[in-house]
């Protein structure tokens, strides 16, 4: 199928149109490996799937690993709800997207990369193998990129089937290995022994397609597009009740009023930041800034209009948990199931301060005791709504 | 040759393919699942003696993934999106009523006829175009209740066509 015919509203210029990929890989195969890092570096560039890793510092780590076998993984899994400029990044920017894993394949000595698909895309592979084979004819890829005697690399797709973990790094590389998507201790880290043992860049879509517009532009003309301590720009992903939803790129430190306002949402109930593992936004914050330390985000925006029933939200949510859970730590997996109930309960009966209590408290089980993000972070979205809209219970007083 | 024997060389064609390695264990499945629609106890055995992974092991990554299945299902897969952000849908919205109206089965339940399955799915990443669902590996967006009864239609008709086919 053509992915234009799912392509969606995009609501300003993204930097992503600006760039060609090819000028980014010459640049990178002029230059030594540790310089390009450091340029990766001096740009504040962090990583967009959420976590927020400064990629700089992560690509010197694995750069300094001995060995010569290492891999570039580009995690393409986006399974956050509300979550898609993946998708768009992925139809519009394939050759952006390649070009910054050749540039970090550069930068560390990998030869190889991986692009991990979300199954729910698998409709953009077709796009995405003619891609690779317009790079490789174009010599952007394979043996000597560019002529540069020391620079070859490839990637190839491998497809996920269907798990949100598995967009957790460590999970990914299970996956990839043939097995379940049950997240690793760390450490190691995957830059030290990720993927089959070997020294391992896992970076977001996104994250990547900046890489060669920093290259190109300078990490002066990145860095200059955000405030002081959150450099650079972003991709949010704009749905729910608004007039204008799609994506939009923002730099860093724009408000949250600010974009309701450009997307038709000026009159919203609630926002809800991050997706089900964000953060839910009352009107009496949406003067808070997209900025890590503020508003910590991995791009998704989700509107709630005056109708909506927000313990519906949280109750959608943490069935979201439930089924998503991979199963291997008792917190996460028990946890959700017990938080499920518990919101159904109060969406009955209402709540009591013994059940309320209870629920803190299980939350903040959850937070500490998760083996990894998932289950460290469900408990946020129903967190924020208990704080700010327990008038909504019912016999709330 | 019996139909276990057939599985066999099946896996045996796909190890070709994906390498006789653990790594290769996920693209044998999804082609498994693919072409099946499922993967049965059989493929699952075969793909343990043809790559040399314990039973449980396989038995464990087929029924971790949401895509894969190891019972019997429809022809074509249809995952509804449930995410709150997909246009606050449910299982209610208009469109998605026409569908179970249409087809005439419930949630999780296949068509006597074998064409259709229906399943719920979290975010398949079309929150600013809902209500979406996936037909096995496609999208459908923007659904209506008009839409959604010619897109049944339209898959009635290619499995019909590939039925004349064969």
């Amino acid at each position: 199928m053509d992915p234009k015919a799912v392509h969606g509203f995009v609501g300003n210029k993204l930097s992503f149109s600006e760039v060609t990929p090819r000028d980014g890989i010459r640049m990178a195969a002029e230059m030594a490996a540790e310089d390009v890092v450091a340029i990766i570096g001096a740009s504040g560039l962090r990583g967009r799937g959420g976590a927020g890793f400064p990629t700089g510092k992560k690509w010197e780590f694995a750069r300094s690993q001995e060995g010569s076998s290492k891999y570039i993984i580009c995690n393409a899994d986006e399974g956050e709800p509300g979550t898609f400029k993946d998708r768009l990044i992925l139809t519009d920017f394939p050759e952006l997207v390649f070009a910054g894993m050749a540039i970090a394949g550069r930068a560390v000595g990998a030869e190889f990369g991986i692009l991990y698909l979300r199954a729910e895309y698998g409709w953009l592979r077709e796009h995405l193998d003619a891609a690779l084979e317009r790079c490789r004819a174009a010599n952007t890829l394979g043996n000597n990129i560019l002529g540069a005697s020391d620079f070859s690399f490839d990637i190839s797709i491998r497809m996920g089937s269907g798990a949100y973990v598995c967009g957790e790094e460590t999970a990914l590389l299970e996956s990839l290995e043939g097995r379940r998507g049950d997240a690793r201790n760390r450490i190691p880290f995957p830059v030290q022994a990720g993927y089959l043992g070997k020294p391992t860049v896992v970076n977001n879509v996104e994250t990547l397609a900046w890489v060669p517009c920093i290259m190109v532009k300078g990490p002066s003309w990145f860095a200059a597009m955000g405030t002081r301590k959150a450099p650079g720009a972003w991709l949010f992903c704009v749905s729910g009740d608004c007039k204008r939803p799609g994506i939009y790129e923002y730099p860093f430190g724009t408000s949250l009023r600010q974009i309701l306002s450009d997307v038709g949402a000026e009159n919203a109930k609630a926002v809800q930041v991050g997706g089900a593992s964000g953060t839910c936004v009352p009107p009496a914050q949406f003067d808070r800034t997209m900025t890590p330390g503020d508003l910590a985000t991995g791009g998704s925006i989700i509107v709630f209009g005056a109708g909506q029933d927000m313990f519906a939200v949280a109750e959608n949510f943490q069935h979201f948990f439930c089924d998503e859970s991979c199963g291997q730590c008792i917190p996460c997996r028990l946890g959700n199931q017990r938080m499920l109930e518990a919101i159904g309960k109060m969406r009955k009966d209402g709540l009591t301060v013994d059940g309320e209590r209870n629920v803190r408290q299980l939350a903040q089980t959850m937070t500490v005791a998760s083996k990894c993000g998932l289950g460290q972070m469900s408990a946020r979205a129903f967190l924020s709504i208990l704080n700010n809209f327990s008038g909504e219970l019912p016999g709330h007083v | 040759m019996d139909a276990q024997q057939t599985l066999r060389t099946e896996v045996e064609q796909l190890v070709r393919v994906h390498g006789r390695t653990r790594t290769a264990l996920m693209p044998i499945l999804q082609d498994l699942n693919r072409a099946h629609s499922y993967i049965s106890e059989d493929a699952m055995l075969a793909v343990s003696d043809a790559l040399n992974v314990p039973r449980a092991e396989v038995y464990g990554v087929a029924t971790f993934y949401s895509y894969f299945s190891v019972k019997p299902r429809g022809t074509y897969v249809i995952r509804i999106c449930r995410t709150i952000s997909c246009a606050k849908q449910g299982e209610y919205h208009p469109a998605i009523a026409a569908l179970f109206d249409e087809l005439e089965i419930g949630m999780g339940e296949t068509t006597s006829d074998g064409m259709f399955t229906i399943e719920q799915t979290n975010c398949i990443g079309m929150c600013d175009q809902g209500p979406a669902m996936m037909v096995n590996e496609i999208p459908h967006i923007k659904l209506t209740e008009a839409s959604v009864r010619s897109i049944l239609n339209e898959y009635r008709h290619a499995a019909l066509a590939a039925k004349k086919a064969q």
